[in-house]
């Protein structure tokens, strides 16, 4: 059993990277014939080999299934923010009223912190801009800013940072 | 192919064809770079998802196969329209590119530039000197 | 229907292009200028699914990812060099 892990950790460093590099390959070619799934998976194995050297440890996912309901939140935030958006832009100007925040961060690694931050891009009226240097701070602007700001902190750290909090399980 | 399906992939093309409008003409009419950032970054993801999911269905239901390789550059385009925003907000802080005077606020976007926590408006100022 | 709905959606995304192009020459700095290149990107890509859409073939979307991942990359470069004027660290 140990010789079998060593034998993977030697030659599958990244198991979840060649099952996606196979899936992609396979959807670029869109067929299902047999060269191309071994030629897939050859580049599989390939690439990540070659890069492993190069990967910086990130922290694992702990609970995927969460991640799949996260997506469709996030799925319908977009659909929503495109309307809300659509509608202020088109509609008079003087109705914008931007304005920055900065939302105190819980997390602690990049990795969940980059996916909160592209989730806060996507999503109703706001841009992540910057994060500061300590990890703690996530700077946003607002492109609909209410009178209490603290609406809009509180809805990314509720609605957003503790699903990536849970995904992620720190 | 059908009158339902063609009006479903008309639909939808109509939807991201508008969305893409929409996003340029808040290029254009948007008064500073950070709030301009918010209409194509938005808009676009939106009006080319229904056009891509549109030309998806018109393959599907003209030559009978699936087109994969739409969804792909969705996804594709789903992961990458945040990073372009952020990279862009970063640069235009970076060259100190000036937010209109209602912004509120204002003076977080000097903490972010140096990546600082951020400080209440006026202290910044006496730690400089 | 569908051929008159294309060619509307076709005429919606040049007048887009061309609202892009003219933020791109106007644009008071040059991230303006970068935001508008990368907004181009995009909506070429829909022009030319349209244009697959248009002439009933599947052939223009490898053409349709290759500018994807293209518009990407030379976005994210200029950010780079606007950020620290220089590409590769």
């Amino acid at each position: 059993m140990i010789l079998l892990e060593g034998f993977r950790s030697r030659f599958l460093p990244m198991p979840f990277h060649t099952i996606l590099l196979l899936v992609v390959w396979l959807m670029l070619n869109s067929t299902l014939s047999l060269g191309h799934i071994l030629l897939g998976t050859v580049l599989g194995i390939v690439i990540p080999l070659l890069c492993a050297p190069l990967r910086v440890p990130q922290p694992k996912m702990k609970r995927p299934l969460k991640a799949l309901s996260y997506i469709f939140v996030v799925f319908k935030d977009i659909v929503v923010a495109n309307v809300e958006v659509a509608i202020l832009v088109v509609g008079p100007l003087r109705n914008i009223k931007p304005g920055f925040v900065a939302v105190p961060l819980d997390l602690d690694e990049y990795l969940p912190i980059s996916v909160l931050a592209s989730t806060v891009t996507m999503t109703p009226g706001t841009v992540s801009a910057d994060v500061s240097k300590d990890k703690k701070w996530l700077y946003v602007h607002v492109l609909d800013m209410p009178e209490d700001e603290q609406e809009i902190i509180d809805l990314i750290k509720n609605r957003y940072e503790s699903r990536v909090k849970e995904i992620f399980g720190c | 192919m059908s009158f339902t399906a063609e009006l479903i992939i008309s639909a939808l093309l109509l939807l991201g064809g508008t969305f893409v409008l929409v996003g340029s003409i808040g290029l254009i009419r948007l008064q500073d770079l950070y709030v301009r950032l918010h209409a194509p970054t938005k808009a676009t993801t939106l009006g080319l998802g229904g056009i891509l999911i549109g030309s998806m269905l018109y393959m599907y239901f003209s030559q009978g196969n699936f087109g994969i390789n739409e969804l792909l550059i969705s996804l594709f385009l789903v992961l990458t329209a945040p990073v372009t925003a952020h990279i862009l907000a970063k640069a235009a802080m970076h060259n100190r590119v000036a937010a209109i005077e209602r912004t509120r606020n204002l003076h977080l976007l000097e903490n972010a530039r140096m990546q600082e926590p951020p400080q209440p408006s006026g202290e910044k100022q006496d730690q400089d000197k | 229907m569908l051929d008159i709905t294309v060619v509307v959606v076709a005429a919606m995304l040049c007048i887009a292009l061309v609202l892009n192009l003219w933020r791109l020459i106007i644009g008071p700095h040059v991230v303006d200028r970068v935001l508008a290149l990368d907004t181009m990107y995009i909506n070429s890509i829909a022009l030319i699914l349209i244009y697959g859409i248009y002439n009933k073939t599947p052939l223009y979307f490898e053409a349709a990812l290759l500018i994807a991942m293209l518009g990407f990359v030379s976005s994210v470069a200029f950010g780079k060099y606007l950020l620290r004027g220089d590409i590769i660290e």
